[in-house]
């Protein structure tokens, strides 16, 4: 049992419109995982079906090699894109009833309250009500009492959204904590840039499919261009731009470096390697600059979405 | 089941401590004492005030019936002549009775006229035109020969003793008593059911609003939260209605406590004066409220009381469902007004039918509202009072209940799809596609 979550063949309709279709996914153990895909994609129907907040129309899901049962939910923490808390009760109040919903016992609850308050230097709140607190503030709080029953499974959409820099920073330390302390965790989000430096694997789902998946490593691997930027300081740079062009394919590049040098994004030729590059390089100007280019998430999205299209 | 009770423990603490919850339970009856006392303030205030009528009597027959009272006194300005009377009255009197020369007891009753500034009160030219009928009449007994003593003699006050079969009798008091206490349990059991399903709405759309929801479903069925909220109301409620029940039974005891010494301490002040007196006062005085008292303790009170809260809880749990949904189905309070006609509807009716049936509690409208299960916690609620079959309180209570569970699963189904759509105001037929998902 190496995946804490697995997807099989899940399909949900509303109406006339298909909200998943045919979807599978598996999220290693100890893991970040990346559910990435444009707004409306079906996202937050796949995470309200691991939540059992809805149930799929066919296909199964299994949770650390268990069919999804209702008791789960104390083994999973999940942080809403739509989330907030009740505006007139007071934080502690409301920490221990959310605690005890997820069914901690009061005892329990009250010492785990404590140890994350403590943590994040808010234990004056306590009998402050919500409508007191920044939003910041009480995204803070939401934060604790998603991650206070020690979840197997943490699944966070959308979660620096209204987080700023510094608080986003804690938060994110916190989830990466988390993660080597043992739990699995799922991030949700169509704005791939900003997890994607924390995940080792990804989906991308696109109108309602799966349309890839796997270690992130091992797709950008898949989806490399062989294409290499590179800095070169010489005295004729026209000369030498005609020359390279004449041997590779060349497009210009806007890589900053110290020097006015001569900025280029070169491919490989078939068979090359980026060794046979430099010699070739070396030979005609000095290398200032050069590295090879890493497709984003976004580009591998915006290709992969291309390739199934 | 634990985290039901945990949503209902919710619920009922963010209900009870809210200060409006508060301010109601205790300004209320207090707002409601003071309104009666009010009432009877004024009404004691008004029947103090004196009037002064002043009379012309022309035939010089009817004067005598013109003595004073506590609350009128009478001027005879018959000597002034009725232009200078009418001057005088303008600036000195209430008004003016003119009865004028008239020579023939026959045609004395026509042309009496009564002048005042303001529109004159019913109840004033009832009392003189009451007072001169009579004299009239006595005058053409006395016209016509006959003796006055005998036909007196010959009068009869008839007073029908009503009795059920079991030997209870009713009286005129007691009816009112008991179209007091439908009505009143009637319209509470109303307000309970307006007021009490409006906040379970309110707490839905709240947290729709503060997107807590999606949170707590992640920990709770939804059908389990709605129950919560609804069960968490209802406690507030009864709790409500259980503060006001012993608020108004203490007042009550107060009241007759305080009431009864001051009979009893007047009664011996008195009693040196004229023993014979206030015996009679004491007993006409103590016979009516003997039979008041007596009627309120023949009031089926525990029925009425164990009634109250079951189709208090029937009809409040079948409302809040739909409000439930409602609340569900909008974004906000402002968007509810669509669904909220559908569901007032039937509830005024239910007290409209309820005022009218308090005449005929047993017909055929009566029974038919009270056993169709959107009316009958409000119209059974009037009837019981006066009096119920077992078995037709058996049959609305079933039906009641049946209801209740078709009517929370529909409004479960509703709620369950609405708490997670954010946007737009759903149509019926939207609603009605929910019931699919």
């Amino acid at each position: 049992m190496d995946n804490i979550l697995t997807i099989e063949n899940v399909s949900k309709t509303y109406g006339n419109f298909t909200a998943l279709n045919n979807v599978s996914i598996n999220v290693p153990k100890g893991s970040v995982f990346g559910l990435l895909g444009p707004n409306g994609a079906g996202k937050t129907s796949l995470i309200r079906i691991i939540n059992q907040i809805t149930l799929p129309d066919s296909g199964s899901v299994y949770l650390d090699g268990e069919i999804l049962q209702p008791h789960h939910i104390q083994y999973i923490g999940y942080l809403p894109e739509e989330r907030g808390l009740y505006k007139s009760m007071k934080v502690g109040d409301q920490a221990m009833y959310l605690a005890q919903l997820k069914g901690m016992s009061k005892t329990d609850a009250k010492k785990k309250l404590q140890y994350w308050f403590e943590k994040f230097e808010i234990t004056d709140w306590w009998n402050k009500k919500i409508q007191e607190l920044s939003k910041g503030m009480a995204q803070k709080v939401q934060f604790i009492v998603t991650v206070l029953h020690n979840p197997k499974l943490l699944i966070f959409d959308e979660p620096f959204s209204g987080f700023d820099p510094i608080n986003a920073n804690l938060i994110k330390d916190e989830i990466l904590q988390l993660r080597d302390d043992g739990a699995s965790i799922i991030f949700s989000t169509h704005r791939m840039e900003s997890v994607e430096e924390l995940c080792d694997y990804i989906a991308l789902i696109n109108k309602s499919n799966k349309i890839l998946d796997g270690k992130l490593v091992d797709i950008k691997q898949a989806f490399k261009t062989n294409q290499f930027e590179v800095g070169l300081l010489c005295n004729n740079k026209k000369e030498l731009f005609n020359e390279i062009k004449s041997n590779y394919f060349v497009e210009t590049s806007e890589s900053i470096s110290f020097n006015t040098d001569l900025k280029l994004v070169i491919s490989l030729k078939n068979g090359e390697t980026s060794t046979d590059l430099i010699k070739f390089l070396n030979n005609k100007a000095q290398i200032n600059h050069f590295n090879e280019i890493i497709p984003s998430a976004n580009d591998i999205f915006l290709k992969a979405v291309a390739n199934n299209g | 089941m634990d985290k039901l009770k945990l949503i209902t423990k919710r619920e009922f603490l963010a209900k009870v401590k809210n200060k409006s919850f508060i301010v109601m339970t205790i300004l209320s009856p207090l707002l409601m004492v003071g309104l009666i006392l009010l009432i009877i303030f004024l009404n004691e205030k008004n029947s103090e005030e004196v009037k002064t009528i002043a009379y012309v009597d022309e035939s010089n027959l009817v004067s005598s019936v013109f003595t004073d009272t506590n609350s009128t006194k009478y001027v005879n300005l018959t000597d002034l002549g009725i232009e200078e009377a009418k001057n005088k009255t303008k600036e000195f009197y209430y008004g003016l009775v003119y009865i004028p020369k008239n020579d023939s007891l026959q045609n004395l009753s026509k042309g009496i006229s009564f002048y005042s500034t303001d529109a004159p009160s019913l109840g004033v030219i009832e009392s003189i035109e009451n007072k001169l009928e009579n004299k009239i009449r006595n005058l053409k007994i006395e016209q016509l020969h006959f003796d006055i003593e005998k036909i007196k003699a010959a009068d009869t006050d008839v007073e029908i003793i009503a009795e059920n079969f079991l030997g209870e009798k009713s009286s005129k008091i007691g009816s009112i008593l008991r179209m007091m206490a439908g009505a009143g349990f009637g319209y509470l059991i109303f307000m309970f059911i307006i007021i009490y399903g409006t906040s379970v709405m309110r707490s839905v759309i709240e947290e729709k609003t503060s997107r807590i929801i999606e949170v707590i479903v992640s920990s709770v069925k939804p059908f389990q939260l709605m129950l919560g909220k609804i069960f968490g109301n209802a406690l507030a409620g009864i709790l409500q209605f259980v503060i006001w029940m012993v608020t108004a039974g203490l007042l009550l005891f107060l009241i007759t406590y305080v009431l009864g010494i001051e009979a009893a301490s007047s009664s011996s002040g008195i009693a040196q004066m004229n023993s014979e007196m206030v015996q009679q006062v004491q007993q006409t005085s103590s016979t009516d409220l003997q039979i008041a008292l007596g009627e309120i303790k023949n009031l089926p009170i525990l029925t009425i009381f164990f009634s109250f809260i079951f189709y208090f809880l029937g009809g409040y749990l079948i409302y809040s469902s739909i409000y439930a949904a409602i609340g569900a189905a909008v974004d906000s309070e402002t968007d509810t007004q669509q669904f909220m006609m559908p569901v007032l509807a039937p509830l005024m009716i239910a007290i409209y039918v309820g005022f009218s049936i308090i005449e005929n509690p047993h017909g055929p409208i009566a029974l038919g509202f009270s056993l169709f299960p959107l009316t009958s916690p409000i119209v059974m609620l009037m009837r019981i009072p006066f009096g119920v079959p077992w078995w037709q309180i058996a049959i609305s209570m079933l039906l009641l209940i049946l209801t209740f569970i078709g009517i929370v699963w529909f409004a479960a189904k509703i709620y369950r799809v609405g708490i997670l759509m954010y946007g737009k105001k759903p149509s019926y037929k939207e609603l009605y596609k929910w019931l699919k998902y």
